[in-house]
Parts: structure tokens; C-alpha cells; sequence
């Protein structure tokens, strides 16, 4: 397993515990949560966080019959089932949360050519925002951008370098409008990214930005 | 110009290890055992529920089937290595959100799938620990901290919705939350 430089942001992981993340932006979090021990770690405190604020809450009533429904619907249930069925497991380079959003292997995706060195997959996530598998070859660099909303992004193959560091396999590049970066693929094979942002706009501004340097060819 | 959201009164509760009673009942499959873990979580998932934006005429479904869920899982919880209250609220999280977004908000746990958790996640027992040590560190917070807090878990809402309800800048709303997050992590730390 690599080691991971790059980590969430305990902000980012405040929302995503609290449910409050777009299912777009929760995905790459669970993404880098499933290689990221670190990152797990501290997850499962905010969990444990979670559970300690629903202890604090005003208790509401159910009514009267629903424990009641609740013991005749166990009736006919075994107590504790063993988890069934295991899926078969994904390659060794797509986290287990991406899975069942693409059930390919990454090269064999239909990938969208977006300009040359460049070509992305969109995922089917509900709800405000978007996120998309994103390939760059070798080489190839995006525009220095600010970010405006939040974008997160997890290295899944190759890597990238920008002002903030070098970003590889499992990295994620939490940032906020207060870096403007110039990511740069460093690494000789294609890098590829799981991408999210959290709104509807953002997303095809990113990639007006990487397509633009090369409109000019 | 800056708003104070008033916090929830805080209620006292008591000591039970759930944790425990969710393992006895999953290994003895007592029922008794059921109707207690019922009687406590199911009034505050219901409450926890409607304030996460579950409609009235659901919430009462979404919380028996989370108490379904839990009947039907508890085989699959470890007390040395997870938490009940933690467990239990992600579960019903994990339920309300599935049913307001008609996705299932994504996890690390996917039911199937064993990642490799064991290099560096807690020690045995260290999440009940923490759990012991949380309920006097979130008292310790202050106020502008503690609010964001349960902004975030009380309502589930993101930190742009924060701000704007705040009437801060949204940097101001991150740097609220990571200031809580470490003061509470060296609270539980520091001893």
C-alpha cells in the first residue's frame, strides 16, 4: 500500500459524517476513506461524535403500535444475519466505493475525449454538484485556477504536482478558494482523478479551464 | 450582524453501555434486549430524522426500519472496533439520506467488501474511550464552536448553508469546525 501524504480536511470530514456532503463530493471522500487509514481513523471519532449528538437530542415519540410492528415483523427473521453475498472485488487501482458506479475496469471505461491528452467518464451521482473520472497524459497541465466552491480531488493512477506538493495514488487534494494552483501531470504514465464539486456550475468551469490552453493548437 | 443560534438544551444521559447490550442481543438474540435498544434510540432517531428534512408522514417507517437494520446487522457489529451510538447513527444517517436523495450516500464500509483496517484504525476499545471522554469535551467547546457543531450534526447542513444562516464568511464556518474538531481530539488525547 502507498503512503498517503494528502489528507482530508477535518472540516470536509465534519460535513460528510454529518450527512451534510453532496453524494458527488461524499463519493471521493469515501474513496480516499477506503485506502486512508489515517483518515478512517479520525472519521470513526467523528462517528462516535455523531452518535453523541443524537444522545443529545429532544427524544420524539413514535406511536403506540410501532413497537409493536416493529416484534411482529421479527417474527420469521433470524436475529443477526451474517452479511450476505460478497461482490466480486474491484481492481486493485479503483477504491470499493467507486465500484458500483462504473463496474469496469478503469481502461475499460468509455472514456469522452475532451481535448487531446485529455478525456473524462461522468458518474451518476444525485443532487447538486458532479463527479467525473478525469484523464490527463503525461505531461499535460490545467490553468492555474482558484477554486470558487469546493472541489475535491483523489489521485487514482499516475501522479500530479502543483504549488501544494506532489499528489499520488490515493492522495486527495482538499482545497478551498484560498489556493491557486497549476496541477501538472509528473508521473510517465496517464494520471487519472476522481473529481467532484459541490455545485452544477463549478464543474464545467474546470473543464473550460483545462480545455482553454489548448484551443490554441 | 453575526447571529447566535440558540444551542438545544442539552439532555443528561445516562451511562448504559450499549455496546454491550447490542452484542448480547446479537449473540442471544433476545428480545428483551430489542425492546430496550428501542425504547432509547428509536424516539431520538425520529427526532433526529425530522430535523435532517425526513417528512412526518415517513419518519416513523425510516426509523422501524432502521430498527430492523440494526435487529438484522448487530452480528456484524464488534464492540472491540466500533461504537453502538456511532453505529447506530451512521445506520440511520445512512437511511434517512437514501430516502431524501433516493441514492445511498456513499461509505467506505460497502456490505461485501473487508477493507484492510487494521494497520491503523483504534485500538480495541479506544472508540468507547473516546465516546466517555466526548460527552464532557463537547461541553468544553465554546459557544461559536460548539454551534457549528450542531449545525452540522443536528441539521446536516453544509457549511455554505452555515454561513449564510450565520451571516459569516464560509472560510470563517471551516476554520470554526477545524478549530472544534482539534480541540476536541486533544481532549481525548491529552490524558
Amino acid at each position: 500500500m502507498t503512503t498517503i501524504r494528502h489528507h482530508l480536511d477535518d472540516a470536509t470530514l465534519v460535513s460528510y459524517t454529518s450527512g451534510a456532503l453532496t453524494n458527488s463530493m461524499a463519493l471521493v471522500v469515501a474513496c480516499h476513506l477506503s485506502v486512508c487509514g489515517e483518515c478512517r481513523k479520525r472519521c470513526g471519532e467523528m462517528e462516535v461524535l455523531g452518535g453523541e449528538m443524537l444522545e443529545r437530542l429532544q427524544p420524539v415519540d413514535l406511536s403506540d403500535a410501532a413497537l409493536q410492528n416493529l416484534l411482529d415483523a421479527l417474527d420469521g427473521e433470524e436475529a443477526s444475519e451474517p452479511t450476505p453475498k460478497a461482490p466480486s472485488p474491484p481492481p486493485a487501482d479503483v477504491p470499493a466505493p467507486l465500484w458500483p458506479y462504473i463496474d469496469k475496469p478503469l481502461d475499460e471505461l468509455a472514456w469522452k475525449s475532451l481535448a487531446p491528452g485529455f478525456a473524462y467518464v461522468d458518474l451518476p451521482c444525485q443532487g447538486t454538484g458532479a463527479s467525473k473520472l478525469l484523464r490527463i497524459a503525461p505531461g499535460k497541465s490545467v490553468l492555474p485556477h482558484t477554486h470558487t466552491g469546493n472541489e475535491l480531488t483523489m489521485v487514482l493512477r499516475g501522479s500530479f504536482v502543483d504549488e501544494v506538493g506532489r499528489f499520488a495514488s490515493g492522495d486527495i487534494a482538499d482545497i478551498d478558494d484560498a489556493i491557486e494552483h497549476q496541477p501538472l501531470v509528473d508521473s510517465p504514465e496517464t494520471c487519472i482523478c476522481l473529481i467532484a464539486t459541490d455545485g452544477p456550475l463549478r464543474f464545467t468551469s474546470l473543464l473550460g479551464r483545462i480545455v482553454q490552453p489548448l484551443t490554441g493548437f | 450582524m453575526k447571529k447566535v443560534v440558540p444551542l438545544p438544551s442539552l439532555r443528561a444521559h445516562g451511562d448504559t453501555d450499549w455496546s454491550q447490550l447490542l452484542a448480547s442481543m446479537a449473540k442471544t438474540g433476545d428480545r428483551a434486549l430489542f425492546v430496550q435498544i428501542f425504547q432509547h434510540y428509536a424516539p431520538l432517531l425520529k427526532s433526529y430524522m425530522l430535523r435532517l428534512g425526513v417528512l412526518e408522514s415517513v419518519v416513523e417507517e425510516l426509523v422501524q426500519e432502521s430498527m430492523l437494520t440494526i435487529w438484522r446487522k448487530a452480528g456484524s457489529f464488534d464492540p472491540a472496533r466500533a461504537e453502538a451510538g456511532a453505529w447506530i447513527y451512521t445506520l440511520a444517517r445512512n437511511k434517512a439520506i437514501d430516502w431524501m436523495r433516493k441514492q445511498k450516500y456513499p461509505t467506505c464500509s460497502l456490505d461485501g467488501y473487508e477493507e484492510d483496517t487494521q494497520d491503523s484504525d483504534h485500538e480495541p476499545g479506544e472508540l468507547h474511550l473516546i465516546r466517555h471522554k466526548m460527552k464532557t469535551a463537547i461541553n468544553e467547546l465554546p459557544p461559536e464552536q460548539a454551534q457549528v457543531i450542531y449545525m452540522s450534526y443536528f441539521e446536516g447542513r453544509a457549511h455554505a448553508e452555515i454561513a449564510a444562516k450565520l451571516g459569516i464568511p464560509l472560510g470563517s464556518v471551516k476554520a470554526r469546525i477545524r478549530l472544534a474538531s482539534a480541540k476536541l481530539r486533544n481532549f481525548w488525547e491529552g490524558e
